[in-house]
């Protein structure tokens, strides 16, 4: 398959070592004098830019970490002001508040950039017509992937989410030839389709599915291929790092990771210590060419390893291996990130529970639900159903304008969730993957 | 004399053995249950019931952990024969009482309603000034 930019994508690894080398050089000098965040956890550490001599001194730079941002919210961490920035995302944080992601143009444009290399390594251009059945909004699904497929040339049918019927219509009217969406959603719509007696292989011309947004398995996507005949691509980002930004390419043997844009580590989680290729750790990753949100040595709490040989397409950069997993307790629910900490600074807001709760997590048909189990204080107990049932009202309410997915309640007697000494088991999850 | 009747409440998942529990524990004190109900609502209940000491009930239950609330009810005295329920509604009706939940028994003398309402003074004259025989908590027993 033909490269975006086979320049960069197919360049020698010592000219690309010497080409990460030189951004991140800038990218941490810009740091070091524009950002107070940055700067004082450089002087803590002991380090200053001109330490910086090879590329593989970035182990000396400090780490980076979700909690900074939500510390720095909205903007503390941000780098020039506002009148360079173009556009902001949000997405939910761990304890209620929201991560704020700015963009200047170029920002704008690296990640479209990004997005094109990526589609163009799973076969798409200007002949194809794309729906991106991301959320479009302040999610970096839709408008990420939207931009991407625009840089290279194809036809873009931003039908967002939900209606799914309609969204058949479409591919089937439109002749869309690719589609964007969680894997979740695809199986869904596979479904979906079959029971209107639509045969996405004979009655559309859908051949290409970029999924992600939430973990999913290579049990899945053999399942989704086989069902519906589309090929289907892992496609990996977060909101920090931009939005999704990398594909596996036609080999669907790892994903690339452009290399003049970001600079990946896999580390073992508990001591920082870089691991090496094949070896399952935490991703870490710098971002060489941010502008108004730089993110250096970024802890993203996804476990992956690398590999650093040239792939069989040619494209010179390291690959990741699929997301097997998270060192943290983040749950991704039809594709929102959800932390159980989120749910127990929501539910603490209402005097009628307790403190104790439990969430379920399971996958009808190919949607994900979410159940959280409260429990009642006795004292806010009434003999009326009809409290008791807007009680629980509040309380999806509450956990939905919080967490920003749907939540199932159910109100449970004081004192009948399993206590937990030690580390508390918040969470079942149930999803077969 | 009072007409009001104290009605204990108790909340319970709506699973397989928590009747069974609850009337153990009641048991348990010697506690006699005169009338039940249970209103069902979606994944959980609410068991109501008469019963023959209905403060060591409440500390007992509290002490096993569940939520139980106290609730002023009445009792309505019934024909227990056809009609019966007719008569005593129509005057609940005409007085423009409101019944929040009821259940009836069969009690020792005649059929009992057991009535919420949201006004329980004002039902308890409407139904005497309108020839309604009530229950008293001490015929109960």
């Amino acid at each position: 398959m033909t490269c975006w930019d086979p320049r960069i994508e197919e360049m020698s690894k010592a000219d690309l070592q010497a080409l990460q080398y030189k951004y991140l050089k800038t990218s941490i000098y810009r740091l070091y004098s524009f950002s107070p965040f940055y700067h004082d956890r450089m002087k803590a550490a002991g380090v200053h830019p001109d330490d910086i001599r090879s590329l593989q001194d970035i182990v000396k730079l400090p780490f980076m970490y979700k909690k900074d941002l939500r510390d720095n919210y909205p903007d503390k961490m941000f780098v020039g002001g506002q009148d360079e920035l173009v556009r902001y995302h949000v997405s939910s944080g761990t304890t209620g508040k929201p991560t704020v992601v700015g963009y200047t143009q170029n920002d704008l444009n690296n990640w479209a950039l990004s997005v094109a290399r990526a589609l163009s390594s799973v076969g798409l251009g200007r002949k194809d017509i794309i729906q991106v059945s991301y959320g479009y909004g302040l999610f970096t699904g839709g408008l990420g992937l939207h931009y991407g497929a625009e840089r290279v040339g194809a036809t873009v049918v931003p039908a967002s989410v939900g209606n799914t019927e309609r969204q058949i219509e479409l591919i089937q009217d439109l002749k869309v030839t690719a589609i964007c969406c969680t894997p979740s959603y695809m199986l869904h719509l596979a479904e979906t389709s079959q029971k209107m007696g639509v045969d996405i292989n004979k009655d559309t011309r859908l051949r290409t599915a970029v999924l992600g947004a939430e973990p999913w398995s290579e049990k899945m996507r053999n399942r989704i291929q086989e069902i519906t005949g589309v090929k289907a691509y892992d496609i990996y980002g977060t909101s920090e790092l931009s939005g999704p930004l990398f594909t596996e390419c036609t080999e669907q043997n790892g994903i690339h990771i452009w290399g003049d844009l970001a600079y990946v580590e896999v580390l073992d989680p508990e001591t920082g210590e870089q691991l090496g290729p094949g070896e399952k750790g935490e991703l870490v990753v710098t971002m060489l060419q941010k502008e108004a949100l730089p993110m250096v040595r970024y802890r993203v709490g996804d476990i992956t390893s690398y590999d650093d040989s040239t792939c069989a397409c040619g494209r010179s950069h390291v690959r990741i291996s699929r997301i097997s997993g998270r060192v943290d307790d983040m749950l991704i629910i039809r594709g929102i990130n959800v932390f159980p900490s989120q749910v127990e600074h929501a539910l603490l807001e209402i005097p009628e529970l307790g403190e104790h709760f439990q969430i379920e997590v399971d996958r009808k048909g190919a949607l994900d639900s979410m159940l959280v189990r409260v429990e009642l204080k006795p004292t806010a107990f009434s003999d009326k159903i009809d409290d008791l049932m807007s009680l629980k009202y509040k309380v999806a309410h509450v956990l939905h304008n919080s967490l920003n997915v749907a939540a199932d309640v159910e109100l449970v007697g004081p004192g009948t969730l399993t206590r937990f000494e030690g580390k508390a088991k918040r969470v079942v999850d149930r999803r077969n993957i | 004399m009072s007409y009001t009747i104290k009605q204990i409440s108790i909340f319970a998942e709506n699973k397989p053995g928590r009747l069974a529990a609850i009337a153990d524990a009641l048991e348990e004190e010697k506690i006699n249950i005169y009338a039940f109900s249970i209103a069902e609502a979606s994944g959980f209940g609410v068991i109501r019931a008469l019963v023959s000491d209905p403060a060591k009930a409440h500390r007992k239950l509290t002490d096993l952990g569940y939520a139980v609330s106290f609730t002023d009810v009445i009792g309505v005295k019934m024909r227990d024969e056809p009609g019966g329920l007719k008569d005593i509604s129509r005057i609940m009706g005409e007085a423009n009482i409101n019944i929040e939940y009821a259940y009836a028994y069969s009690g020792k003398k005649e059929a009992v309603m057991v009535v919420r309402v949201d006004q329980v003074d004002d039902a308890i004259r409407a139904l005497q000034a309108h020839g309604g025989r009530l229950l008293e908590e001490k015929e109960l027993s």
